[in-house]
C-alpha cells in the first residue's frame, strides 16, 4: 500500500478533505468515502459515461481521473442539482419525457446534458446526439433522452413546456 | 357538473390502466438516490476479487495462494479445495448441469474462475489476486461447435466421462448435450419430397451479451449468531435464488433473504446463478462479515451467461403459389462448457417451436443438438423468452428466401401465409395453441404507413442505376411472440412451476401496499402494477406501494424475464385487485343496507343500482373493514393470489426497415424504421413506448454490431465496450412506433407483455433489409452482424 495524501476540493458547494492512495481513482472515493453513490460504473474504461461529474467547467469520466487530480477543483455531481427541494429542469425533463428506465445511466446523462446547456442553451436534436455520444444508455434507445433535454432547454429558456405524453392521451371518459 | 367531466376528473385521479402515468420509480434515480447493489455498504464490509484463468482449456497442476494471503489487508483466498468439504466447488445449473463453482482441477473456458480473494477494499483485493500463482498445463481448445462433435475432439467435460444420459436424454458423444427434437418428422419429410418448390438456408446466429449497463454483483452477510443469511443480488429472479441457495448451502430457506435492490439493467444477463455469488456467501460465512463482490465489464462480458449462439439450418417446402407446406429446421446450440441455459426444465431449446410463427403452416419438425465447446457458459434469453428470438429469426428470414426464390413480393408471401383471424385458436403444428392473433390488419396498417409501393418503386430505380453509390434494402417481419412463461404444466423450473403472485393489503386510510414475486429492472413495475390495481379495485393509483424483490417480504414468485412480468404477476395483480373488490363490495353492501347484487361499482366506488345518490367510495369501505364488517367476515381487506396461466400469451407485430449501404464502404444508414406493435391490452403507453425504443435499439445493436467471437486458442474477443458494439446516440435511429389491440382473450386485462417482441421483431427485419439490399445480385443471406467491414466484404464478394 503506498503512502496516502490528502486531497481538498469543493463538493457540490461544500469543501471536502479527503485522505486517499495517489493511484485512487475519483469515482472510488465519492462512492466509497463521500456516500456519493449517483455516479455509477459501468465500465471503469471510460467507454460508458455512468461516471460522468462536472469538474471545473468540464464533463469528466471520473473512472479516468485521479482522486489527486482534483486538488482546489470544483466538483458537480447529481448530488448537487436540486435545490431546495426543487428539482433542475433536466431532472423534470427525463421524468416528463420517460427519458430513463433502469436509472443506471441517469447522473452521467444529466450531467452531461447540464454541461451541454451551459455551453449550448438551444441545441438541435444533431448537436445533442453528437454531445451526448460519450454516455451509453441500453434501456431507451436515447429517442427520449433527447426529448428530456430539449424539453429541460425549452424550460431553461423560460417558455412553457408540455410533456409529450399527456396522462389521458388514449383515454375517453 | 357534467357527467362526462366528473368522469374523467375521476378516471384522472385514479391513475388507471390506459394513462401515461409518470413513473414512481424516477424520483430516486433522478436524483442520484438510486440503490444499486455496489450502493449497498455494511459496517465492516469486505471486497473480493476473482482470479480467472488466462487458458480456454487446461489442467490445474497446483494453485499457490501463500503470498496472496499474506498480503496486508487479505482475510481470505478461496480456491476448490476449500469449497469441497462444503460440497460448493460445483453447483446445479438451471438446465440440469453441472457447473464448477471455483475449477475444480482443470479449465474449460478463459476466464473460468479459479480463486476467489477477499480484502478490506477492491485495491487490496486486486493486488492480491495477481499475487495468486496457478500452475496450469494447456490442453487443445475447441471453440467450433462442429469440431467439437469430431471422434477425436478434447474432451471438454472429464467430469461427465461415461455418463450416456444427460439431463435431456441420451448423448451421443462426449461433447454432446442432448438432442431435442419436436413435431412429426414422417409428415414433414414426405410433404418435402412432394413439393413444388423447396429452399434451404444455413445462417448463424452469433454468441452476444445482453450487456445491461450495470454488471452483476452480490453482497453476501450472514449473521452467525441468528444464523440468518442475507444477500443482496442483482437477481432477476430472486425466490428462484433463494431456493438455490437453500439447497446448496442447507440452510433453510426461512433464514435466507435474498434481496434485488434496484438493478441497472437484466436483458436476460441476472437471471442466472454464478460462482462470484456463491463464494461471497461462502466467504461471507466463513468469515462473519459482509462480503461484496463486483464482477468488472469484461468479467460481465465474458463469463456471466451470453445469449444465443445458434447455428441453424432451414428448409421450408411450398407450391408455386408461395403457399407453405412444411418447415423443417435443424440446430446446433453451442452452450459452452456448462450447460446453463436458462430454460424451462422440459424445453432444452425453451420455446423454439415457436418457429412456424405467424404464419398457417401444416407440417414441421425441429431437432436441436446441445453442445460443449471451451467457451463460457450462459444461453440466456437476450430480451426475449427463451429462444424466441432464435426461432423469430429462422422463419423470418425462411420466408424471405422462399419469396426470392418465387419472385414474390416479400408483403405479398406474407399476407398468402398468415393464420387467419378467424382461426384462432390455432393449434401450431409443434404443439403450441396461440390464443389470438390479427396480422393482415397490422401489416397493411404498416404498409400504408410508409409508403410501400413508392418504397419499392425507388428501390426499382436506384437498381436500374449503375451509378448510384448505394443499395437500397427493405425489410418486413410480422412476428409472432411467445411471453408469459408459463403454465404449469408444461414449465417449471428446478421443479417450481413458473406461477406469479401478488399480495395487496389495504390500510384502514383507504391506502394500499402490493407486493409480487416479479423485480423491475427498469420497466415500470412500480407505476405500472399500481394502475392495474387503480382499474380493478378503485384504489387511486397515487395510493399505492407497490414493493417487490425482497423474499422475506413479497409472495413466491418466479420473477422477471421472458416478458412474463405482464403476463403472468399482472394477472395475479388483477385478480388480487379483484378479490379485494369483491370484499369490498359485501362491505359496501353492508354499509348501506342492500344486497350485494344491488350494488355496482363504479370506477372507486360502489353505487345502489338506480339510486346513485347512495354510495360507499373505496376509502370509505376500506375503514369500515377494521371496524364495521358484515356478521360473519373477517376483518381486515387483504388479498393474495397465485396465478399459474393456463396458456402463454402471443404479442405480435408487423415491422419494415428501410437501409441504404454504401456500396464501397459498407457503411449502413437505417434510413427509417417503423414499429407497429400489438401487446394487447397497454396499460400505460408511455412505458410501451420506451419499452419499444429501448428493445429495438438493442435488436440494432445485435444486428449491426454485437458478437462475442474467439480464436482458435479459445480467446475472447469481444470482451470490452472497445469491442463490443454498444450503440451511442449517435449511431442510433430514429424509431417510429405505431400500434394495434388484440387482447389476449384468457388473460384476466387481456394484456400479452411488450418489452421484448422489439428485440426479436427487429433483428429478423434489419437481416431482411440488409439481404433484400443485394437480392438483385443473388444473395439470399449473409450473417450477422452488419458491421461495415462484414458488410463491404460481401459488396466485394459480389464484384460491388
Ligand atoms: S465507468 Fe467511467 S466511463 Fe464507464
Ligand atoms: S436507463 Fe438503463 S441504462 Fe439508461
Amino acid at each position: 500500500m503506498s503512502k496516502k495524501t490528502i486531497v481538498s476540493f469543493k463538493l457540490n458547494g461544500a469543501a471536502i478533505d479527503v485522505m486517499v492512495e495517489p493511484r485512487e481513482l475519483l469515482i472510488h472515493t465519492l462512492r466509497e468515502k463521500l456516500s456519493i453513490t449517483g455516479p455509477h460504473i459501468g465500465c471503469e474504461t471510460s467507454h460508458c459515461g455512468a461516471c460522468t461529474v462536472d469538474i471545473d467547467g468540464a464533463s469528466v469520466k471520473s473512472c479516468t481521473v485521479l482522486t489527486v487530480q482534483c486538488e482546489g477543483a470544483e466538483l458537480l455531481t447529481i448530488e448537487g442539482f436540486a435545490k431546495g427541494g426543487v428539482l433542475h429542469p433536466l431532472q423534470e425533463g427525463f421524468t416528463q419525457e420517460h427519458g430513463l428506465q433502469c436509472g443506471f445511466c441517469t447522473p452521467g446523462m444529466i450531467t452531461r446534458a447540464y454541461r451541454l446547456l451551459q455551453e449550448n442553451p438551444n441545441p438541435t436534436e444533431e448537436e445533442i446526439r453528437f454531445w451526448m455520444a460519450g454516455n451509453l444508455c441500453r434501456c431507451t434507445g436515447y429517442q427520449n433522452i433527447v426529448k428530456a433535454i430539449q424539453y429541460a432547454a425549452a424550460k431553461m429558456r423560460g417558455e412553457t413546456v408540455t410533456t409529450s405524453h399527456p396522462l389521458m392521451a388514449e383515454i375517453s371518459a | 357538473m357534467d357527467q362526462n367531466v366528473e368522469n374523467h376528473e375521476r378516471l384522472e385521479k385514479l391513475e388507471g390502466i390506459g394513462c401515461s402515468r409518470k413513473r414512481r420509480e424516477d424520483p430516486r434515480f433522478i436524483q442520484g438516490k438510486g440503490n444499486y447493489v455496489d450502493d449497498i455498504k455494511l459496517p465492516g464490509m469486505l471486497f473480493a476479487v476473482m482470479v480467472r484463468s488466462p487458458y480456454a482449456h487446461a489442467k490445474i497442476k497446483s494453485i499457490d495462494t501463500t503470498k496472496a494471503k499474506a498480503h496486508p489487508g487479505v482475510h481470505a483466498v478461496l480456491t476448490a479445495d476449500d469449497l469441497k468439504p462444503l460440497k460448493l466447488h460445483w453447483m446445479p445449473t438451471l438446465a440440469g448441469d453441472v457447473q464448477a463453482v471455483l475449477a475444480d482441477g482443470y479449465v474449460s473456458f478463459q476466464n473460468q474462475e479459479v480463486a476467489f480473494v477477499v480484502a478490506d477494499d477492491r485495491y487490496v483485493a486486486a493486488d492480491a489476486a495477481e499475487l495468486v500463482e496457478v500452475d496450469y498445463e494447456e490442453l487443445p481448445v475447441v471453440v467450433d461447435p462442429f469440431k467439437a462433435l469430431l471422434p477425436d475432439a478434447p474432451v471438454i467435460r472429464p467430469d461427465l466421462d461415461g455418463k450416456n444420459v444427460g439431463a435431456h436424454g441420451a448423448r451421443k458423444h462426449h461433447n454432446h448435450i442432448f438432442n431435442w427434437q419436436i413435431g412429426d418428422k414422417d409428415k414433414t419429410d414426405r410433404a418435402f419430397s412432394d413439393a413444388e418448390v423447396t429452399v434451404a438456408q444455413d445462417m448463424h446466429y452469433p454468441r452476444v451479451h445482453p450487456c445491461p449497463l450495470e454488471t452483476c454483483g452480490s453482497v453476501a452477510s450472514y449473521d452467525a449468531i441468528r444464523g440468518d443469511l442475507t444477500v443482496w443480488i442483482t437477481s432477476q429472479a430472486p425466490h428462484v435464488v433463494r431456493t438455490v441457495v437453500g439447497l446448496l448451502s442447507s440452510i433453510p430457506e426461512s433464514k435466507i433473504r435474498i434481496i434485488s435492490p434496484d438493478i441497472g439493467g437484466g436483458f436476460g444477463n441476472k437471471v442466472g446463478v454464478y460462482p462470484g455469488y456463491v463464494c461471497a456467501i461462502v466467504a461471507s460465512i466463513v468469515l462473519g462479515r459482509p462480503v461484496k463482490w463486483i464482477e468488472s465489464r469484461s468479467e460481465n462480458l465474458t463469463t456471466t451467461a451470453f445469449a444465443r449462439d445458434y447455428w441453424m439450418s432451414g428448409e421450408l417446402a411450398a407450391d408455386k403459389s408461395g403457399k407453405i407446406k412444411a418447415l423443417r429446421v435443424n440446430v446446433t446450440a453451442d452452450h459452452g462448457a456448462f450447460d446453463a441455459c436458462a430454460d424451462p426444465t422440459k424445453w432444452p431449446a425453451g420455446m423454439f417451436h415457436v418457429c412456424t410463427g405467424s404464419y398457417d403452416i401444416p407440417n414441421a419438425h425441429v431437432s436441436v443438438d446441445g453442445v460443449y465447446t471451451n467457451k463460457f457458459p450462459g444461453g440466456v434469453s437476450y430480451r426475449c423468452s427463451f429462444r424466441v428470438t432464435e426461432a423469430v429469426y429462422l422463419v423470418e428470414r425462411m420466408i424471405d428466401v422462399l419469396a426470392q426464390k418465387l419472385n414474390i413480393d416479400k408483403a405479398e408471401i406474407r399476407k398468402r401465409n398468415f393464420i387467419k383471424y378467424e382461426q384462432f385458436p390455432y393449434l401450431t403444428p409443434l404443439g403450441l395453441e396461440f390464443d389470438s392473433g390479427n396480422y393482415m390488419p397490422a401489416l397493411e396498417k404498416v404498409l400504408e404507413a410508409v409508403d410501400y409501393n413508392a418504397l419499392r418503386a425507388e428501390q426499382a430505380q436506384k437498381r436500374a442505376d449503375p451509378t448510384c453509390p448505394t443499395l437500397m434494402g427493405i425489410g418486413i417481419t410480422t412476428f409472432t411472440e411467445i411471453v408469459g412463461a408459463g403454465p404449469s404444466k408444461s414449465c417449471d423450473i428446478l421443479g417450481i412451476g413458473m406461477f406469479d403472485s401478488c399480495e395487496i393489503r389495504v390500510h384502514p386510510d383507504g391506502s394500499a401496499i402490493a407486493r409480487m414475486g416479479t423485480i423491475s429492472q427498469g420497466q415500470g413495475h412500480q407505476t405500472t402494477y399500481a394502475q392495474i390495481i387503480a382499474s380493478e379495485s378503485g384504489i387511486a393509483a397515487s395510493q399505492i406501494a407497490v414493493e417487490e424483490g425482497d423474499t422475506s417480504t413479497a409472495p413466491y414468485g418466479l420473477g422477471t424475464y421472458g416478458s412474463r412480468s405482464t403476463p403472468v404477476a399482472g394477472a395475479a395483480v388483477a385478480r388480487a385487485s379483484r378479490k379485494i373488490r369483491e370484499k369490498a363490495r359485501k362491505i359496501a353492501a353492508h354499509l348501506l343496507e342492500v344486497s350485494p347484487d344491488d350494488l355496482e361499482f363504479d370506477l372507486d366506488q360502489f353505487k345502489v343500482k338506480g339510486d346513485p345518490a347512495k354510495a360507499k367510495t373505496m376509502k370509505e369501505i376500506a375503514w369500515a373493514a377494521y371496524n364495521n364488517v358484515p356478521d360473519g367476515m373477517e376483518m381486515g381487506l387483504e388479498a393474495v393470489d397465485y396465478y399459474d396461466p393456463p396458456n402463454f400469451t402471443f404479442p405480435f407485430g408487423a415491422y419494415l426497415c428501410v437501409v441504404d449501404v454504401h456500396k464501397k464502404t459498407g457503411e449502413t444508414k437505417v434510413r427509417r424504421f417503423y414499429a407497429l406493435d400489438d401487446c394487447g391490452t397497454r396499460i400505460n403507453p408511455m412505458i410501451i413506448e420506451g419499452q419499444i425504443h429501448g428493445g429495438l435499439t438493442e435488436g440494432f445493436a445485435v444486428a449491426m454490431g454485437q458478437e462475442l467471437p474467439y480464436d482458435e486458442q479459445g480467446n475472447v474477443l469481444g470482451g470490452t465496450l472497445m469491442d463490443y458494439f454498444l450503440p451511442t446516440s449517435m449511431e442510433t435511429p430514429h424509431w417510429e412506433t405505431d400500434f394495434t389491440v388484440t387482447p389476449s382473450p384468457h388473460h384476466p386485462i387481456g394484456a400479452k407483455g411488450v418489452a421484448e417482441s422489439p428485440h426479436v421483431g427487429s433483428i429478423p427485419c434489419f437481416s431482411n433489409a440488409m439481404v433484400d439490399a443485394f437480392a438483385h445480385l443473388g444473395t439470399t443471406h449473409f450473417n450477422m452482424p452488419y458491421n461495415s467491414y462484414r458488410v463491404w466484404q460481401h459488396a466485394k464478394s459480389l464484384g460491388l
